[in-house]
C-alpha cells in the first residue's frame, strides 16, 4: 500500500508537471505577454515593477522564463493579482480554497448518499412507478441547464419565500461591529464539523467492533449528546450568531449542488444492481430465507457499490464544474467564482494559480477515490 | 444505429459459394447478405429501443428540434421580414417597449434589445445541432481510432493513450474551457472541436478499448491474419466496424456534454458567438430580469426548457440505446 502511495504521488507530480508546461505553453501561445502588463502599468511604482522583472524573467530567453515558471509554481509564488492588486496570488486562493471545498465535499457526500440510495431502490422494484419518476426528475436535475435552475432555486427560497439569504457569503449587517474575520470563524466551524465526523465515526466503529451487540444500540444516542452540544458550545462561545449567518448562506448553493449531481450516481447504481441482482450469491441469500431488506442491502447493494464507486471520479468531476456554476449565480467567493472572475478581467496571473488549484484538487480527489476502492474491495490489493 | 457487430461473422459464413459462381455475382451475394443480416439485427434492436418508452419519446424529442432547426431558414425565407425578425439584428418596430410579452406577432415575445425570441429559440436551434454532432463525430473517430489502436497493439502505445486519459479525466472540462476562453477566441468550430478531443483522448478511448480488448480476441480477427491481412487492415476493417455501435452510444453522450458546455460558457458570457440559448439566457441575467421571476418568463424558459430537453434527450436516447448494445441490461425475461 505504501509503495503504491509513493507511485501514484510520483504520477500526479508528473501529471502536475504536464499541466504546468501545458499551461507555460498556452500562455505563451496567445499574443502578447501577461507578465508586461505589469511592466507598462504607469500606476505602478518603479522598484515594484524591478521586483516583477525579477520574478516572471521578463526579457529572459523562453526556457529560461519556463524553468522560472517552474519554480514560481513549486514554491507558490503565482505572482501577484491584477484584479486584488498589492495581494499575492496565493493568499487570495488560499483564502478561498476552504469555502469551495465546504461546498463541494459536503454536496458531493449527500449526492453519492442519496443516488446510492435512490439506484438502490429503483433496481430492486424494476418498472415500477419510482423507477419512471426518479428516473425522469433525476435525468431532467442531471441535464438541466445548472444555471437557469440555480436561478430558479434562489428565485423560489430566497426571492418567493425568503427561507435563505439570496447569495453571497455573510450578511455585512450581521457582521457589523464584530471584530472576528469571515475566515476564522469558517475554518473554526470546518474544525467542528470535522472533529465531531471523526467522533461520530469512532462511536460508531468502536461499539461495532467491540463485539457486544447490545453496545450497539448506545451508538445513535452517544451521538445524538454530542450533534446537540455542538450548537450549544457556539451558541455560548458569542461568535454563535456570525456562525449561523454563514450557515444560512451555505444552504442553498449545497442543495442545488446535490440536486443537480445525485442522478448520475443513482443511475450507475441502478445499472451496477441489475447487474448484481442475477448473481448466484443473491440467489443463494434469498434461498436462505434472508429478509428482502437484508438481500437487498447486505447482499446485493454492498457488491453493487464497487463499481460506481470506481465511477466516482467522473461526478467528483461533474461536482468541481458544477462548483464553478453553482458559484457564479450565487455569488459564493470560492476558487470557481475566483476564476471566473479573473477570466472576465484577464487576471492573468489569478487565472494560472486557479487552475493550477483546481487541477491540484481534481488529481488528490482522484487518489481518494483509489484509496477508497482498495479499503472497500478487499480483492484489491495494489502493490 | 449502424453496423452492428452480427455483420462480420457473417462473412467466414459466406464463403462457402458454390465454385460455379462468378467473382462478381459472389461478392454480389455477399452485400445482399450483409445488408439482410444488417436489416435484421436492426430490426431486432429497433424492437429492443421501442420497448423503452423514455428512448421513444426522447428520440421524438430529438426530431421535433431537428424540425424547429429546418423550420428556420424557411420561415425567414418565407414569412418572417429579415428586418424584425432577424435573430440578432432584428427590432420589434410593433412593439412600444421592450421586452414585450408573446403575442402574434411574436409568439414568444421580445427579449430586452427587442428581438424575436421565437426566432432566437429556432436559429440557434440548429446550431446546437451543428456543435453537438461535430463534437460527436470528433470524440467518436478519435476514440475508435485511439481504442482500436491500443487494444491491437497493446503495451507502450496501450500505456502511452491510457495514461492519457486518465489525465484528461481528472481534469474538469467547464473549468478548462473558461481558461481556454481566457486565452482565445473561441467560435462554434474550436470549442466543438476541443470538446471532441477532450472526450475523444478521454474516457470514451478507455471504454472503447476495454471493447476493442474482446473484440481482438475474436475467431474472426485470427481468421484475417492468417489469411495474411496487415495491421491497418484488420485494425480498419475488422475492428473498427465492431466499435461502431457502442461509439454511437458514447457520441449522444458527447453531444449532451457538448450542448451543455456550449450553453454555461455562453450563459457566462465567454463565447464568441452569434446567437445561442445560453447567449439569450446571458442577455436576461446580464439586463437583471432573471430575478423578477414570472414577469418575464418568456426571456428565459423557452431557452433553458431547450437546454434542458434536449441535452435529456440525448442522454436518455443513450440510455435506451445502452440496452440494446449492452445486453447485460436487459432484463431477465427478455434474455431467454
Amino acid at each position: 500500500m505504501i509503495g503504491y502511495l509513493v507511485r501514484r504521488m510520483w504520477q500526479m507530480a508528473l501529471t502536475l508537471f504536464l499541466i504546468l508546461t501545458v499551461t507555460f505553453l498556452l500562455v505563451q501561445a496567445q499574443p502578447g505577454d501577461y507578465a508586461s502588463f505589469y511592466v507598462l502599468n504607469p500606476d505602478l511604482p518603479s522598484d515594484v515593477k524591478e521586483q516583477i522583472r525579477a520574478t516572471f524573467g521578463i526579457d529572459r530567453p523562453l526556457w529560461q522564463q519556463y524553468l522560472i515558471h517552474m519554480r514560481n509554481t513549486f514554491t507558490g509564488n503565482f505572482g501577484v493579482s491584477f484584479g486584488h492588486f498589492p495581494r499575492p496570488v496565493m493568499e487570495v486562493l488560499l483564502e478561498r480554497l476552504p469555502r469551495t471545498l465546504v461546498l463541494f465535499v459536503t454536496a458531493t457526500g449527500a449526492s453519492f448518499y442519496i443516488g446510492f440510495l435512490l439506484g438502490k431502490a429503483i433496481a430492486w422494484r424494476r418498472g415500477g412507478l419510482l423507477e419512471y419518476a426518479a428516473t425522469i426528475s433525476g435525468t431532467t436535475l442531471f441535464t438541466v441547464f445548472t444555471p437557469a435552475f440555480a436561478l430558479m432555486m434562489i428565485w423560489v427560497f430566497a426571492f418567493r419565500l425568503g427561507w435563505f439569504p439570496v447569495g453571497k457569503f455573510l450578511d455585512p449587517l450581521v457582521w457589523r461591529g464584530s471584530d472576528v474575520t469571515a475566515n476564522s470563524v469558517f475554518s473554526l466551524m470546518l474544525i467542528t464539523a470535522l472533529a465531531f465526523a471523526v467522533f461520530a465515526f469512532w462511536v460508531l466503529f468502536a461499539l461495532k467492533r467491540s463485539g457486544n451487540v447490545g453496545m450497539r444500540r448506545f451508538a445513535l444516542p452517544i451521538i445524538l449528546v454530542g450533534a446537540l452540544v455542538v450548537p450549544l458550545a457556539w451558541a455560548l462561545s458569542g461568535i454563535g450568531p456570525l456562525a449561523l449567518d454563514i450557515l444560512k448562506h451555505m444552504v442553498l448553493p449545497i442543495v442545488t449542488l446535490t440536486l443537480i449531481s445525485f442522478a448520475g450516481t443513482m443511475l450507475l447504481t441502478r445499472n451496477s444492481m441489475l447487474e448484481t441482482i442475477r448473481e448466484d450469491y443473491v440467489m443463494a441469500a434469498r434461498a436462505k430465507g434472508l429478509p428482502e431488506k437484508q438481500v437487498r442491502d447486505r447482499h446485493a447493494a454492498r457488491n453493487a457499490l464497487l463499481p460506481v464507486t470506481t465511477s466516482l471520479i467522473y461526478s467528483l468531476i461533474f461536482a468541481i464544474d458544477g462548483s464553478v456554476i453553482v458559484e457564479s449565480v450565487f455569488s459564493w467567493p470560492g476558487t470557481g467564482l475566483t476564476l471566473l472572475e479573473a477570466v472576465r478581467t484577464e487576471d492573468m496571473p489569478l487565472v494560472m494559480g486557479a487552475i493550477v488549484f483546481i487541477g491540484l484538487f481534481s488529481l488528490l480527489a482522484h487518489l481518494i477515490v483509489d484509496v477508497l476502492y482498495v479499503y472497500l474491495d478487499p480483492r484489491i490489493r495494489y502493490q | 444505429m449502424t453496423t452492428p457487430p452480427t455483420i462480420s461473422p457473417a462473412m467466414p459464413g459466406a464463403s462457402p459459394e458454390p465454385p460455379e459462381v462468378a467473382p462478381v455475382q459472389g461478392r454480389f451475394r455477399l452485400a445482399q447478405a450483409r445488408i439482410r443480416l444488417a436489416l435484421r439485427s436492426f430490426k431486432n434492436g429497433w424492437s429492443i429501443f421501442l420497448e423503452s418508452r423514455i428512448g421513444l419519446l426522447s428520440l421524438l424529442t430529438i426530431t421535433v428540434f431537428a424540425l424547429m432547426a429546418v423550420s428556420h431558414p424557411i420561415l425567414m425565407a418565407t414569412v418572417w421580414d429579415p428586418e424584425i425578425y432577424d435573430p440578432v439584428t432584428g427590432y420589434a418596430f410593433d412593439s412600444t417597449e421592450q421586452p414585450a410579452p408573446p403575442s402574434w406577432k411574436h409568439p414568444l415575445g421580445t427579449d430586452p434589445l427587442g428581438r424575436d425570441v421565437l426566432s432566437q429559440l429556432l436559429s440557434s436551434t440548429g446550431s446546437e445541432f451543428i456543435l453537438g454532432i461535430t463534437a460527436a463525430l470528433v470524440t467518436v473517430a478519435i476514440a475508435t481510432t485511439v481504442g482500436a489502436v491500443a487494444a491491437y497493439y497493446g503495451g507502450l502505445i496501450d500505456a502511452f493513450f491510457m495514461r492519457l486519459a486518465d489525465l484528461i479525466i481528472a481534469l474538469p472540462g467547464i473549468s478548462l474551457l473558461i481558461v481556454l476562453s481566457a486565452l482565445f477566441d473561441l467560435n462554434l468550430f474550436y470549442l466543438a472541436l476541443i470538446i471532441g478531443v477532450l472526450g475523444g483522448f478521454g474516457g470514451t478511448a478507455i471504454i472503447l478499448k476495454s471493447q476493442a480488448l474482446s473484440i481482438k480476441v475474436k475467431p474472426y480477427i485470427e481468421a484475417a491474419r492468417v489469411a495474411g491481412g496487415g495491421h491497418f487492415h484488420i485494425i480498419f476493417v475488422h475492428i473498427v466496424p465492431n466499435l461502431l455501435p457502442i461509439s454511437l452510444l458514447y457520441m449522444m453522450f458527447t453531444v449532451t456534454s457538448a450542448i451543455f458546455a456550449e450553453a454555461v460558457l455562453s450563459f457566462l458570457g465567454l463565447l464568441d458567438l452569434r446567437m445561442s440559448w445560453g447567449i439569450m439566457i446571458h442577455t436576461a441575467n446580464v439586463g437583471g430580469y432573471l430575478l423578477g421571476g414570472t414577469r418575464y418568463w418568456w426571456l428565459v424558459v423557452p431557452a433553458g426548457a431547450s437546454i434542458t430537453l434536449l441535452c435529456s434527450a440525448f442522454y436518455l436516447a443513450g440510455r435506451a440505446l445502452d440496452e440494446v448494445v449492452n445486453p447485460r441490461l436487459r432484463r431477465r425475461d427478455e434474455l431467454s
